[in-house]
């Protein structure tokens, strides 16, 4: 029998851990410089890169960054996000194009577009879980894309071209690449801060907690599916301001953008960066990004390079770039 | 029904398939008693558990809590109720904190939990709460250390403090000793009767020793039925439950001891 006079401040014995504030400042410190780095990157990079393709970055950082949303802050693998993606760069292109909205109003019609399928393709796949919950989202991706390929409003092979850049309020000119770069970094700015205050959120506290041990959050009295809707929703509307965004860059809705490879790329892009951190997926999309464009010359062997990179990370570092960064650092996020 | 019943089940059965794995089983648990439910493994005991919880739904019977039919209810719906249970695997957020474990019971009090635009520095005013929480199962210097990085026993105690921040009337608890050492045997079981102040628990426990200790009232289930139900010094000593139990008869019990 048990020795029921021991009191609990014996239970088990273990070394603390480093948890002073020390660390807790170290963690701070390293948070601040990435992000002195990023915007720094922001303000000068298209004096020294081409600045279409600092737009490129910009769209699928976000993109990665809004799929980290579910995927690294709540737990849920959707293999359809490239629905959001793409079908918000095709309603975006059209009400641009053909109803001549402004640049700001196509964008927030894009978005709301993704935000909308996000809601319904949330709602049936989060009735299951794992594999099913993936294969659901997958399933009904493919009917976006079927969509988007028949659509007369779509393209269909040729894709939405010709969109317009048109004006910003009516002042500047998005014809010109330096003002737009500019009016991109601002959208990426706006859609990173929310994914930030998102996950640092009340309710993104629930979604980790979700993530953690959902049966836990269950019986704490948590309705878990309708955060995990939200979640989706949230996440889905993003990935389509990024869409939208890249519609508006390129002047230029493809099938390409709804493609289930693309589902597969922002998977790719997240993972490498390191899922449930804040500037991972920012730093896989870059990665990712870049050598598509820079090993454009070696055609479809860049898969293979891009391939190989991939199962590297997963081999060496599981946590990805920025998850290895932080447990090197011993810091608990970055 | 008298008034300090709080949670009642009615001819409660369960069935898998063809199988009975809680049969016709009625049980009446005392407001501010700890009950225990204790039987051989495959007694039914967890099924008995999930079906008072509601992860899982009887086939047929009635349950009732505060003479409420919950029979329908979700499980999210009890825990509002005031309903909470624990879990035989020990369910900790692990890669949060302890002090975020406890606050994470708190925080729904607050209704902003769907407020993905609120900075989380709102949660900040539950923080001294949820010290004391931590604090009553004397995990408060530990408030900062993430629960994945607790021992196994001190896991066990911040799952209690996190059910012990809904506040909730009636506790049940999933074989809260299973899978430790003697030393964290003792402390949980000192802390369960720390904190039975004020509200009714409901334990399946493996550990006889815990359930001498703290159980009022116990019920004995064997092959999903009631086998037999009083307190420990009166079930102890029914044949029945020595054959079931123990696997041996009254005589060879005598042996042994």
């Amino acid at each position: 029998m048990s020795n029921t006079t021991s009191t609990t401040s014996e239970i088990g014995e273990f070394e603390q851990e480093d948890v002073s504030p020390e660390t807790h400042k170290r963690g701070r410190i390293v948070q601040a410089v990435f992000w002195v780095v990023l915007l720094g990157f922001l303000a000068v990079a298209p004096f020294f890169l081409y600045p279409v393709f600092v737009m490129q970055l910009l769209c699928f950082a976000l993109f990665a960054a809004a799929f980290n949303l579910l995927i690294g802050f709540t737990g849920l693998l959707s293999f359809g996000h490239a629905a959001f993606f793409g079908g918000a760069a095709y309603v975006a292109g059209h009400v641009l194009k053909v109803w001549g909205f402004p640049p700001i109003l196509g964008i927030i019609a894009g978005t709301l577009a993704a935000a909308a399928m996000g809601w319904v393709v949330g709602s049936l796949a989060i009735r299951r879980q794992g594999i099913y919950f993936a294969m659901i989202t997958l399933a009904l991706a493919q009917i976006v894309y079927f969509f988007a390929l028949q659509m007369p409003f779509t393209g269909g092979e040729d894709g939405l071209q010709g969109i317009p850049r048109g004006n910003l309020l009516g002042i500047f000119n998005l014809s010109d690449p330096i003002t737009m770069y500019y009016f991109v970094a601002a959208v990426f700015i706006v859609g990173f801060l929310a994914i930030y205050r998102i996950v640092h959120s009340p309710f993104g506290q629930v979604l980790q907690a979700i993530r953690e041990n959902e049966p836990r959050a269950l019986s704490l009295g948590y309705n878990v599916d309708r955060f995990k809707l939200l979640a989706f929703v949230l996440s889905a509307g993003l990935a389509g301001l990024a869409g939208s965004t890249k519609a508006l860059v390129f002047q230029f809705a493809s099938l390409t953008d709804a493609h289930w490879q693309m589902s597969g790329e922002v998977i790719l892009m997240t993972l490498l960066g390191g899922m449930g951190t804040i500037f991972g997926p920012v730093v896989g999309a870059f990665i990712v990004v870049t050598l598509q464009h820079f090993l454009s010359g070696i055609g479809s062997w860049v898969q293979v390079v891009i391939g190989g990179t991939f199962i590297a990370c997963v081999l060496l570092f599981r946590r990805g770039i920025v998850g290895e960064i932080a447990r090197l650092l011993r810091i608990s996020s970055l | 029904m008298s008034d300090d019943i709080i949670l009642e089940a009615k001819n409660l059965t369960k069935s898998f398939g063809g199988f009975v794995a809680v049969n016709d089983v009625n049980l009446r648990i005392k407001r501010g008693a700890i009950h225990a439910i204790i039987g051989p493994n495959g007694a039914g005991k967890t099924t008995m558990f999930n079906l008072l919880t509601k992860f899982i739904t009887p086939t047929s019977g009635k349950i009732l809590f505060n003479d409420r039919d919950i029979t329908n209810r979700k499980p999210a719906e009890i825990a509002n109720m005031g309903i909470v249970r624990s879990f035989q695997i020990s369910a900790v957020f692990p890669h949060l904190t302890a002090l975020e474990n406890v606050r994470l019971a708190l925080q729904r009090s607050l209704g902003v939990s769907y407020q993905f635009w609120r900075s989380k520095s709102v949660l900040h005013d539950l923080d001294a709460k949820a010290v004391a929480a931590l604090d009553q199962v004397g995990l408060k210097e530990f408030a900062h250390l993430k629960a994945v990085e607790l021992p196994y026993g001190r896991k066990r105690a911040l799952e209690i403090a996190t059910t012990l921040g809904l506040e909730p009337e009636l506790m049940l608890l999933d074989e809260p000793t299973q899978g430790m050492g003697t030393e964290d045997v003792g402390a949980v079981t000192e802390l369960i009767g720390r904190v039975r102040e004020g509200r009714t628990i409901v334990m399946v426990e493996h550990n006889l020793g815990v359930v001498a200790e703290l159980a009022d009232t116990i019920t004995v289930l064997a092959r999903g039925e009631v086998l037999a139900e009083g307190p420990y010094s009166e079930v102890s000593k029914n044949p029945a439950v020595m054959e079931a139990y123990m696997g041996v008869s009254a005589d060879e019990q005598e042996e042994v001891a």
